[in-house]
């Protein structure tokens, strides 16, 4: 399995789509996570993503590692991005490449909601009131 | 020692590290000694410590050699 594992100020989902094109797969399925104009109906001005690089890295390398024994996925990808993120922004990209689309589902899935669990990443919301906080659940 | 800190308790300790007494010596006492001396981490749902960038269980040894880092409930994604 090809693995590529990103944290920067700005990420594409190009990025992803560019990595893992392969012709031995004919199963790709990404999942891009935006940022979000309203937190339960609150509007949201901007984010501000922080992390623990080397253990966030270590983390999703743990990730791509649980995903390589459960299922045969030939490329995988996760990139998160860091600093101030506005509505519409990317924060995370999750791409994976199989021979056939079910378990290229289930993977990526699979991979996003154990990020949103484990990696060292922390995002703090700015509301349009002028309160900031961090986030405190996935 | 010195201890990494990251999102809110960052924000509540006021640094982004700090240093801790000597005589702790383990993950459950460091643990203890945070929340007497920042009351306000008792209301996170989570405090979790890493030890050299890993997951650290309450009973894990920690020296001056090790990087310690308080990790509290992530929000990637």
């Amino acid at each position: 399995m090809d693995i590529l594992l990103d944290i920067r100020d700005v990420v594409t989902v190009q990025t992803a789509l560019d990595f893992i094109q392969t012709p031995e797969c004919g199963g790709e399925v990404m999942f891009a996570g935006t940022v979000r104009n309203h937190t339960k109906r609150r509007p949201v001005v901007k984010l501000f993503y922080e992390c623990y690089r080397e253990m966030a890295i270590s983390e999703m390398h743990k990730i791509a590692q649980q995903v390589q024994q459960q299922w045969d996925i030939k490329k995988l990808v996760i990139l998160h991005a860091v600093g101030e993120k506005f509505p519409g922004d990317v924060a995370v990209v999750v791409a994976v490449a199989a021979t056939h689309r079910g378990i290229a589902f289930d993977a990526c899935e699979y991979i996003i909601d154990t990020l949103k669990e484990t990696v060292p990443i922390w995002k703090k919301e700015f509301f349009e009131d002028g309160e900031a906080v961090f986030s405190l659940t996935p | 020692m010195s201890l990494l800190l990251f999102g809110v308790v960052k924000d509540v300790a006021g640094a982004a590290s700090i240093s801790f007494p000597d005589h702790i010596k383990d993950v459950a006492t460091l643990k203890r000694w945070l929340y007497d001396s920042y009351p306000a981490l008792k209301q996170l749902k989570s405090m979790m410590i890493a030890v050299n960038r890993e997951y650290a269980a309450d009973g894990t040894a920690i020296s001056a050699e090790d990087e310690i880092a308080v990790i509290p409930p992530v929000s990637g994604g």
